[in-house]
């Protein structure tokens, strides 16, 4: 059987906003039919050529369970194109992309629009199991008599509501509270995290500036005003290290080291991106970003490990490539926290990492830092968690042409102990 | 002719209503006939003890056969068929064995009232399933008993609001209405039928009667005629007395309440027959007939597909063609050079398909995917996809001129460039172009999604295929379409350009503003040419009156133009758009309780107003409008009086009850027209000396309509 060449044709992502602005009003469907429809208005791809549409997204809402037909079927997209929606945390993207690759290089599909969107502004607050088994149950009462017999067992806690938070099921910790304790178990100072904090926000300040991130964002306003929407809300461009270094810590009281400002932020938004078999996208005429080369998924240890995903994924996405860092000349890593991206990046340096971990006899390498997430990163420009994965795959495709590189490589870290890495080839 | 089959399910029959050699069920004697006969076969048939109605076409019945009864009437043809259809209408009614009317698709006319006389009425939810009066449209009474079983069923209110405005129910509404008992999906319908009759059979008992009257308004005499009292005061109103048929309409019900059925019926059949006797009616059925003909696109063969439009300029114009483009799900690239335009053209849209939303005549969903349509942008990116760019900015040849040229640089050789104007020449807009033959004229009629006509305007280089693939996006844009030369003002603007002329020249002469306007309504305008004026904005008005036009109506001897419409403009009046025009408006843009603007008078020769004679006013304003249209027929402008009738009537507010310039002037007769306008030109200058095609037609005593 012959694989398919995968191609990368374009990208497209709603603004990313802080929780509780402007898309405070939207349905996570919503910002992903944004997306969908800046897609296609930006490509003005014939709709009913789509063959799928795979979306990933983190915060379900239960009447939209399949949130990737809803975003695809408003988006403009005809009923015509299967669409499922998949889940894996932060790479949950990443994650929609991958089994698009794999569809298309199998030949199941030639045309798929993948990539995520979350709305943490709509999060499903959920009464106490108690009051659920009572409404439940009251679906079947008949009569006042049965109605009052229940209504005698409902106790007013049970009217809280359970707001979820984001920890790791398996551990009961915050991701925050994890990535202080990795934080210090590797060695990375509270002054190094607000460094790096300020140059991720520096750089997508310029980058934003410059228009590269306002190429990706498709700013076609809301109802019902529908003033465009340019640029994300949460890059500050005047981020000062000593401004940051006065902050409290956000998640260890009183003494752990990340804090709100080294730490990315609630945020709304969606991204997705266009895959095509290279023989189709040639039949088109269009001329493709890049291509696909390589992909890996990792899981690793719940309790140290939760957020060194990239350290596992790089090296191994590299080894299946044949290929090693020095061959890279754009790196796209998702900045969950700046411990956590430090971090990672002192494994990857580290031989001891290297033998007691990845069964190697010395460390991966150093990545020059003049090839890392020059257009900001999460830190700074904000994580949809269900679609920044499809964000990093369109700056790494755009940067490619930017920079004029040859290969990218994609990593981020994921909620359950997840990692994945992707590499790109430009075309 | 069989106009049905039959099918017997055990012990109920299955009207399967199939008119032969036809694409609808429609009724005519020939029709009643059959099933006066059929309906006694059935009683007479032990095995059949109840009926289901249903069809076997598209609609269920599509109304009555409109060109058999405008054909051939005179006064009193109607009386025996009414009386047949009554009695047949009344033995259903009466029927021991109990009869469903199991619809799919249209039941609209004596469709409707067919399915009232039943005893039982499931609609399928097909889209195409909807239920109707529209008799009035047509100038005309539902004569099949609807005034009388109507407002039995649903209530005087309801009924009244059916009737008075012709509107169609659709399903949801109907149930809701008690117009129909059931909706059900289309696969179910017949077996659900099927199971009503039989269910009914045992306790059916004909004559009695469903108490439908609901409220307390509604069930007394007090409460009946204050209702009957309110909607006589909204007709007249709305009609200035120029529509008979609401009137009859409402009398037929009062009798029908006062003096019981069987006077309602006999009051129904003999209004039914002054109505169809009726000039109103016998106009309004010629421009339906007229609007259907222009439905169908006679260069359909060379038409080409149009899937996406590039729409140059987001005004409020751009957003109403975009709007009727979207919803035929035709894609949009809404071009502006300003973002806050596209901006709020797209808020336009998703105003008026949220009204649609809230009204349940439109899903949410739906509205997401009309919205979809429509992408805004500020060059000229992707404009190679498009097949026909609109340009509807500013009414300025250069301006104009230049966006062709940019267009042309993106677009595709097969691209067609349509240009939105009023009044400018499209050949010397299209001076420059590289494809001559591809461009061409739409004049939109403002608000876009609201008015039905579409005015092409082709120039003697415009290729056919053009013509026809605008035909066809303008029919499916769901607009009347005519096409009409280039040249001054085209037809429309020209026609009333010369009307809007007069009415200046009789407020120079002294004329009264509200006076004038109210004369232009009894006339049977919708407005009077002073409203007209602030509403289309003196502004546009100053810039037609000041541009070629003029020119061209002067040369044909001097004739008097009226330059207070461009003085006014010098003074900053713009009309309601700047709520600076003849008439005085609050801070919302209303106006103000109707407040003539005492300062405009200042442009007329001052406060002191003199009285005017209302014939002779009228004579004027009509007669330049009329006198210019048979000019534009002359010249060849339009291509027919028929295009000429519909696109004064559609795009202008002529009266619809005198049909259009061409029909007034035959039912005036073309002797008396130019006895009218001889007397005018001798009164008030060569500006009325009639055409030449109006003295021919004197001459050889013809019609324009053959």
């Amino acid at each position: 059987m012959i694989l398919k060449r995968v191609v990368v044709v374009e990208g497209s992502r709603t603004p990313f906003l802080k929780a509780g602005t402007d898309f405070k009003d939207l349905l996570a469907f919503e910002l992903g039919a944004m997306a969908i429809r800046g897609l296609l208005n930006k490509t003005q791809l014939d709709a009913s050529m789509v063959d799928r549409v795979v979306m990933g997204n983190t915060i379900a809402n239960v009447s939209t369970s399949n949130v990737a037909r809803e975003a695809a079927l408003n988006g403009g997209v005809p009923n015509t194109a299967v669409c499922n929606t998949v889940t894996l945390a932060c790479i949950s993207a990443n994650q929609a992309i991958s089994q698009a690759v794999d569809q298309i290089m199998l030949g199941h599909a030639d045309v798929i629009i993948a990539g995520g969107t979350d709305s943490v502004s709509d999060i499903p607050i959920t009464l106490s199991k108690e009051m659920r088994q009572t409404l439940f149950q009251a679906r079947k009462v008949k009569g006042i008599g049965d109605y009052l017999k229940l209504a005698k067992e409902v106790r007013p806690g049970d009217f809280s509501p359970e707001v979820p938070d984001i920890s790791e099921f398996t551990t009961g910790r915050t991701m925050g509270q994890d990535c202080d304790r990795l934080a210090d178990r590797i060695g990375v100072s509270r002054k190094e995290q607000d460094e790096f904090a300020v140059r991720s926000h520096q750089l997508a300040h310029m980058a934003t500036e410059s228009g590269a991130l306002g190429k990706e964002i498709c700013s076609d306003g809301i109802p019902p005003n529908f003033l465009p929407i340019k640029k994300d809300n949460g890059i500050r461009g005047d981020s000062k290290l000593e401004k940051l270094s006065k902050l409290k810590p956000a998640f260890t009281r009183p003494h752990g080291t990340l804090t709100a400002a080294n730490s990315s932020f609630l945020t709304d938004g969606a991204a997705v991106v266009l895959l095509m078999s290279e023989e189709k996208a040639r039949e088109l005429g269009i001329k493709p970003k890049a291509y696909v080369k390589q992909y890996v998924f990792t899981g690793q240890d719940l309790e140290e490990e939760l957020l060194l995903g990239p350290a596992y994924a790089t090296p191994a996405v590299l080894d299946k490539a044949g290929m090693t860092l020095a061959d890279i000349d754009v790196f796209e890593y998702h900045e969950a926290f700046a411990g956590q991206i430090l971090a990672n990046l002192k494994c990857l340096n580290s031989d001891t990492f290297a033998q007691e971990k990845l069964r190697r006899s010395s460390k991966v390498g150093e990545i020059d830092m003049a090839k890392f997430n020059l257009w900001g990163g999460s830190l700074a420009i904000g994580h949809p968690f269900g679609a920044t994965g499809a964000r990093l795959v369109a700056t790494a495709a755009n940067r490619l042409h930017e920079e004029d590189g040859q290969h990218a490589l994609i990593a981020a870290c994921a909620g359950g102990a997840h990692g994945h890495a992707m590499i790109l080839e430009r075309a | 002719m069989n106009y049905a089959t039959l099918e017997q399910r055990e012990d109920v029959v299955i009207i399967w209503m199939d008119q032969e050699g036809e694409s609808v069920n429609k009724i005519s004697p020939t029709f009643i006939a059959y099933f006066e006969r059929l309906m006694h076969e059935i009683d007479a048939d032990d095995r059949i003890r109840a009926i289901v109605l249903a069809s076997r076409k598209k609609d269920w019945i599509a109304g009555a056969d409109l060109e058999f009864f405008s054909n051939n009437y005179q006064a009193g043809t109607w009386k025996p068929i009414g009386k047949r259809s009554r009695k047949l209408l009344g033995a259903m009614e009466a029927s021991v064995k109990p009869i469903v009317a199991a619809i799919d698709g249209a039941a609209l006319g004596a469709g409707c009232e067919i399915a009232l006389a039943c005893h039982y009425r499931i609609i399928s939810d097909s889209k195409h399933s909807m239920m109707g009066l529209p008799e009035v449209k047509l100038g005309l009474l539902p004569a099949g008993g609807g005034t009388q079983r109507l407002p039995r069923l649903i209530g005087l209110q309801s009924a009244l609001d059916m009737m008075l405005t012709g509107k169609n129910i659709y399903p949801g509404k109907a149930k809701k209405m008690g117009l129909v008992d059931e909706v059900v999906s289309k696969g179910a319908l017949i077996r659900s039928a099927v199971e009503q009759a039989k269910s009914m059979i045992i306790k059916h008992k004909p004559g009695k009667k469903k108490k439908g009257m609901s409220g307390l308004l509604e069930n007394n005499m007090i409460g009946q005629s204050v209702i009957l009292r309110q909607a006589r005061k909204m007709v007249e109103k709305q009609t200035k007395g120029n529509y008979p048929a609401p009137f009859k309409i409402l009398e037929c019900v009062e009798i029908g309440l006062k003096k019981g059925e069987k006077a309602g019926y006999k009051a129904e059949a003999k209004k039914f027959d002054e109505l169809l006797c009726s000039a109103e009616a016998k106009e309004l059925i010629q421009i339906f007939f007229n609007m259907t003909d222009l439905k169908k696109n006679p260069m359909q063969h060379l038409a080409r597909p149009v899937q996406r439009i590039g729409m140059v300029g987001a005004g409020f114009m751009g957003a109403g063609i975009a709007e009727v483009s979207a919803k035929k799900d035709v894609a949009v690239i809404l071009k502006d050079i300003k973002e806050t335009t596209i901006a709020s053209a797209k808020k336009t849209v998703w105003k008026n398909l949220s009204k649609a939303v809230s009204k349940k005549a439109m899903s949410p969903f739906r509205a997401n995917q009309v919205m979809n349509h429509i992408s805004g942008q500020m060059d000229y990116r992707n404009f190679h996809k498009v097949d026909i760019v609109i340009e509807a900015v500013f009414e300025d040849v250069k301006l104009k001129r230049k966006i062709l040229a940019e267009v042309e640089a993106e677009m595709n050789p097969q691209c067609i460039f349509a240009t939105n104007t009023s009044a400018l020449p499209i050949k010397d807009i299209a001076l420059m172009a590289k494809n001559p033959e591809q461009i061409i004229g739409l004049h939109y009629f403002s608000p876009v999604p609201k008015m039905p006509l579409l005015e092409i305007v082709v120039t003697d280089q415009t290729a056919d295929w053009v013509i026809a693939t605008c035909l066809d996006l303008g029919i499916k844009q769901g607009k009347t379409c005519i096409v009409v030369k280039d040249g001054p003002g085209f037809y429309t603007t020209r026609i009333l350009a010369v009307m809007l002329n007069e009415a200046l020249l009789l407020l120079e002469e002294g004329a009264d503003i509200k006076e004038l306007d109210s004369f232009a309504q009894q006339f049977g305008f919708p407005v009077g040419p002073v409203t007209l004026m602030d509403e289309v904005g003196i502004d546009v008005g100053a810039h037609i009156l000041s541009g070629e036009l003029t020119e061209y109506i002067k040369q044909r001897g001097n004739l008097k133009m009226s330059t207070k419409m461009i003085d006014m403009y010098r003074a900053d009046y713009h009309g309601r758009k700047n709520r600076k025009g003849f008439y005085l408006y609050g801070k919302d843009g209303k106006k103000d309780k109707g407040k003539v603007n005492p300062a405009v008078y200042n442009f007329f020769g001052g406060k002191e107003r003199k009285e005017m004679d209302q014939i002779s006013v009228r004579n004027r304003l009509a007669m330049a409008m009329v006198n210019e249209a048979a000019l534009c027929l002359e010249e060849g402008i339009i291509q027919s009086a028929r295009d000429g009738d519909i696109g004064a009537v559609f795009g202008l507010g002529f009266p619809p009850f005198r049909g259009g310039p061409f029909r007034y002037l035959d039912s005036m007769g073309a002797d008396s027209a130019l006895s009218i306008l001889e007397m005018l030109s001798e009164r008030h200058g060569p500006r009325f000396s009639p055409a030449q095609i109006i003295r021919d037609k004197s001459q050889s005593a013809q019609k324009f309509y053959a």
